[in-house]
Formats: structure tokens, sequence, C-alpha cells
């Protein structure tokens, strides 16, 4: 509690936190506010007017109705990425660094040889094997199992080191097994820790999502942020000065991502007290 | 073995692991692409047999087979059942195949510029991309570092602007970054071309008014990488210096009374190492960044290679393109970590009492 009034006082934090929270928020209501419409309602690349606030796409659909779609499934992509990294590389990290021996030796040794093999690469190989049934929540997936790597790495250095500390030899010696000492005396301790490395690992499945979607092999059954830039793109809208076309999106998601690392660096602030003045 | 020579000894170790790594990268290149169902030969068939008869399309699609090692092929025929159809090769077969393809440098013919061999395709693209990303890496780097010491150093009003400004910067995707300079510089001011890597009339030379020209659609990409890159490199830098300006040594130091440029001196290179480390581990998602760059400003490197094999279905051009960029990403790996070796003084000390890592 102490650590969130902290936080509360940086306003880094709170400026995360507010941006970030009304990403979500707009991805909650605007349907509600706005009728989502995925049919024309105009002429192609009409710009912003009355009927249709931010323009029209090529197609002629409102591109106030894409933009909150794609911002829904950004955020769909970024929590399932960061839920599915977060806990693979969490659980294997801890088990790894408390465990140490062969079990040890083996997740260092997939996760080294996984980590420098380039995500996007993996991605890129798997989602331009599948020509149908590219599905959001696939593409979800496959970011969160080819990234769960450097959490593994992180997470295992932190446990690494507190296994040696008195507190888990005591449990040890009062009789806890190897789980309840992993999850009484491990886990509270590398909280904040892997809190940050699940904020971090949000913006980095939205940015691999829009990544992937740019360069043309996004997910079918839906818009997202990044099949809008691909779009307008593919129809030249960036030469020809159509900034209704990319502006919002981008800025969304710049906005989502400077907020997470908002949240991210202020936290490393208050967990950290030297980075504190 | 190799007591004596402790520093080959690391080398040896560091070659042998990234060899290791590089054959899982080419299991992984050789079977992700095959998950699908579809099969290459399929769908290439599906667009480009229209039009052919019956003939030329069973010629063009055994040649195609043939190609992709689909097939059994014995002294360049292909095997043939009772029937005369080709006999099909099994994953194995091919795994194999591929295997000893890859390590005589063939990377099998583009689809969509057939005959052409993925591997000239490649070589055409790739000095561009190195042309690109090796300044501005490197530059990005020592850029960032150096103004995140700074920042560490001297707080105040310089780090209050400077931080949130990297960190805005370094936040930005790659290919945001990219599309806003194109359409602010390109499009509305019209200060720079939004796309290409050199004006277009222009025949490839080493003619001063060719390297003019490309110098000039340099400025736009190479900015749009280096920002994010340096941004980003600071952040990190200037945590690691405010981290190493609590320690004793820097505090001795400061007692000492010693001149602020030879403080900032030790600093950096002491905060530095976990940066180099960091560079090793970042390395993939900059040159998967910058290759998305390439895309956005049809810059003929790799990047704009990989799109165009994208949206061609060139299968043989991706998984080359894949390999080549993991090839890339693990020789620079290894790098900084031999610079590491060199540099760090508990990996040397490790290395002298013989322990290796």
């Amino acid at each position: 509690m102490k650590i969130l009034k902290n936080l509360l006082k940086s306003p880094m934090f709170v400026t995360g936190l507010v941006l970030f929270l009304a990403t979500i928020i707009l991805a909650l209501i605007g349907p509600y506010v706005h009728t989502i419409t995925m049919e024309r309602v105009g002429p192609q690349y009409a710009p912003p007017a009355a009927q249709y606030l931010l323009g029209t796409d090529d197609l002629g659909r409102d591109y106030v109705s894409l933009l909150i779609r794609g911002l829904r499934s950004s955020l769909y992509v970024g929590f399932l990425a960061g839920i599915i990294a977060t806990t693979v590389g969490t659980l294997l990290g801890i088990y790894g660094g408390f465990k140490g021996g062969w079990i040890d030796d083996l997740i260092n040794m997939i996760t080294n040889l996984f980590i420098v093999i380039p995500s996007f690469v993996i991605l890129i190989l798997i989602s331009s094997s599948l020509k149908d049934g590219r599905s959001l929540t696939l593409i979800g997936l496959i970011i969160g199992m080819t990234t769960w790597t450097w959490s593994a790495r992180a997470v295992r250095a932190q446990s690494a080191a507190l296994k040696s500390k008195d507190h888990i030899s005591l449990a040890k010696i009062n009789g806890d097994g190897t789980l309840a000492v992993i999850v009484k005396h491990i886990l509270p301790y590398l909280a904040s820790y892997v809190f940050m490395v699940f904020i971090l690992q949000v913006a980095s499945g939205i940015l691999s999502e829009a990544a992937i979607s740019m360069i043309g092999l996004g997910p079918l059954d839906t818009v997202s942020l990044g099949t809008i830039l691909n779009q307008a793109k593919n129809n030249g809208a960036l030469g020809d000065g159509v900034w209704w076309a990319f502006i919002p999106s981008t800025v969304i998601i710049t906005v989502i991502v400077f907020a997470l690392y908002l949240i991210n660096t202020s936290a490393e602030g208050a967990f950290n007290p030297r980075l504190r003045k | 073995m190799l007591k004596q020579y402790p520093t080959l000894r690391y080398i040896l170790q560091r070659g042998g692991w990234y060899f290791l790594t590089f054959l899982v990268a080419v299991t992984i290149n050789f079977f992700l692409p095959r998950l699908g169902a579809n099969n290459p030969v399929d769908i290439i068939m599906g667009k480009s047999a229209s039009g052919l008869s019956a003939e030329n399309a069973r010629i063009k699609e055994e040649s195609y087979l043939k190609e992709f090692g689909l097939v059994k092929v014995d002294k360049g025929e292909i095997v043939r059942n009772a029937e005369g159809k080709p006999v099909k090769a099994s994953g194995l077969e091919q795994f194999a195949n591929y295997i000893k393809m890859c390590f005589k440098g063939d990377l099998g013919t583009s689809f969509q510029k057939y005959p052409k061999k993925v591997l000239d395709v490649i070589a055409e693209a790739v000095p561009w991309t190195i042309a690109l990303q090796l300044p501005t890496i490197l530059f990005g780097w020592i850029i960032g570092n150096v103004l995140g010491a700074l920042a560490a150093y001297r707080r105040g009003v310089f780090d209050r602007v400077f931080f949130p400004v990297a960190l805005l910067i370094s936040s930005f995707p790659f290919f945001v970054f990219g599309m806003l300079l194109v359409y602010y510089f390109a499009v509305v001011l019209n200060w720079f071309p939004a796309m290409g890597g050199y004006a277009q009339e222009i025949i490839p030379s080493f003619s001063f008014e060719f390297l003019r020209s490309a110098a000039y659609y340099y400025v736009l990409p190479f900015f749009s990488i280096f920002l994010i890159l340096a941004g980003g490199q600071a952040i990190g830098m200037r945590s690691m210096g405010i981290y190493e300006l609590g320690t004793d040594y820097i505090k001795y130091a400061k007692w000492l009374g010693l001149k602020e440029s030879k403080i900032i001196a030790y600093l950096f290179r002491n905060a530095m190492l976990p940066q180099l480390t960091g560079l090793a581990l970042s390395l993939g998602t900059m040159i998967s960044g910058a290759l998305i760059t390439e895309m956005i400003f049809s810059y003929p490197g790799l990047g704009m290679a990989i799109l165009t094999a994208i949206q061609n279905n060139d299968y043989p051009m991706i998984q080359g393109c894949t390999l080549l960029i993991t090839i890339s990403v693990l020789i620079a790996n290894f790098t900084v970590d031999i610079l590491i070796g060199f540099l760090d003084p508990r990996v040397k000390a490790g290395l002298q009492i013989g322990k290796g890592n």
C-alpha cells in the first residue's frame, strides 16, 4: 500500500495510468456512445465531416467505428499475449531459478535459444503459412508464445537471487515444500517485478500485432489498429496526404504504448528507491 | 582443453553455442511454414496455371515440385512411380535436402521473380539494409548512451526536459514514427522524397550523382530509426547511470575532487556494460523494427523484399529472408558477446581463472 501511495505521488505514473484507463474506457463504452457500423456511409476517403467525424476509409466506412473496433482488438491482443508471456515466463523463471539443477539448465537453454531468434521472424513464418483462419486470438497466442523468453530470463535472475535468502532457508527448515515456498515466500517478493514485466509484455504484444498487421499478415476476422494502417499504406493514403487514414490510429497506438511505458518507468522508480530523488 | 588460451576458449564456446542456435533456427525456419496444410505449389499453381494447357501446367507443376524439393530427385531427374507420377518426398527427406541446400548457400528459387534465385534477390537488397541499419544502430547506441549518462549525472532541468522527451520518442513504434515523418517532411513540407532509395531516373552506380541522390533519400529513414533507438538507449543508460552514481567508487571519486569529465568517463564505462548486454538482447527487435521502417519508405532493402514476398505468397523468398535476418541477428549477438568478453572485467577475470563464462 505504501508503494501504491508512492506511485500515486509520481506525476509520471498518474499520467500513464490516466492515459491507459482512458483508452480502456474508450474501448469499453465506445460502442454504446457511437453506433458501430461496418457499412458504407460515405464516399471513398471522405474528409472528416459532421456525419463521419474522422472521415471514411477506402471502402467508405466510418473511421470512428473502425478505430473503436481496432482499439478493442489491439487491447485484446495485448492482454492475451501479455498474460500468456508473463504467466509462462514467470512460472518457468521462478521454478528454474529456485530449483536449479538440470531443469534449470534445460529451461535456461531453451530461453537462451529463443531469446536470440527474433520473435518477429517466427511471427512472419507462422502467419504467412496460415492463409486462412488467421484470427486475432491466434495471433495473440503466437505473440505470447514467442515473447515469454525474456520474462522468464528476467524473473529467473530475481528468483535465483532470492534463493539463498535467510527466510527461504527458514521456511525450508520448517518443512515447507517447493510449491509452498514459491507461493508464500518468493512470489510476494517478485510481485512488483512481475507486474512490471506484465506491463511491458502488454505493450510489446500491442506493438507486435500492429507490426505484423502492418506488413499484411494481420488477423483476417476483424479490424485492428495495424490492419487500418496496412490498408492506408496499401492504398497510398500516406503519399496522397489523406491524414485521417493513418494519423488517428498511429496516435492511439502511441498513446497506449507511451502510457504503459510511463507506468513501467515510474514503477521502476518506486520499487528502486535510488531512482527517486 | 585450451586452458592456456582463455580468450580463445571463450570465443570458441560462444561460437559453438551460436552454431547450435543457428541449427535450431534453421529447423524452425523449415518446419514453421509447413505447419499450415497449404502446399505452396498448389497456391502458386492456382495463380499461374490459368491459361496454360494441361500438359504445360503439368510440366510447370513438376518443375515447381522439384524446385522446392517436394518430390524425390535422383541425379537431377524426378523419381517417378509406375504410373509416371512423381514420388513425393517425406518430410524428413525434404528437411535433409533443405539443410544440404542451406549449407551450399542455395536458398531456392523465387516464385515471383522466377527463375531468379532467392540468394540473388537478397544480394541486391542487403547492401541497402546494411547501409541503413549499421550506422543507425551504432550512432543511435553511442549518442543515446552519452545523452543518457549526461542526464543521469546532471539531473536538474536538462534531465527534466530530456527524460520525458526521450521516453515519448522511444515509445513511438518504428512504423508510426516513420509514417509521421513521411507525412510531415515529405508530403506536407515536401523537403524530402517519400519513398525509394534513390531517384527513379538514375541507374545505381558509383557515380557522384547516384550517391547524392541516395544520400538525399537516406535522411528520413535514417532519422526515423535513429531517434527512436537513441531515445531508448538514453533511458536505459540514465537509470543505469543513476544507479552507478550511488555506488561507493563514484562517491570516492567525488571526495577526491576528480574532474567532472573523469567521473563521467568512469560512470560511462561501468554503466555501459549492462547497456551492451541490453543491446545484444534487443538487436532482434531493433532489426525487425528497422525492416518495417524500410517497408514504410519502400526502401529497396530486405524489409521491402519481405513485404513484396508476403504480398505475392513467395514462400522461398520469405524463408530466405527470415533465415538471413536470423543469421545476421545471431552474428551481431556473437559480436557483442565477444566485445563483452573483452570489456567486462568480471568476464575477463572468469576467463583467467579458467572458469569460462
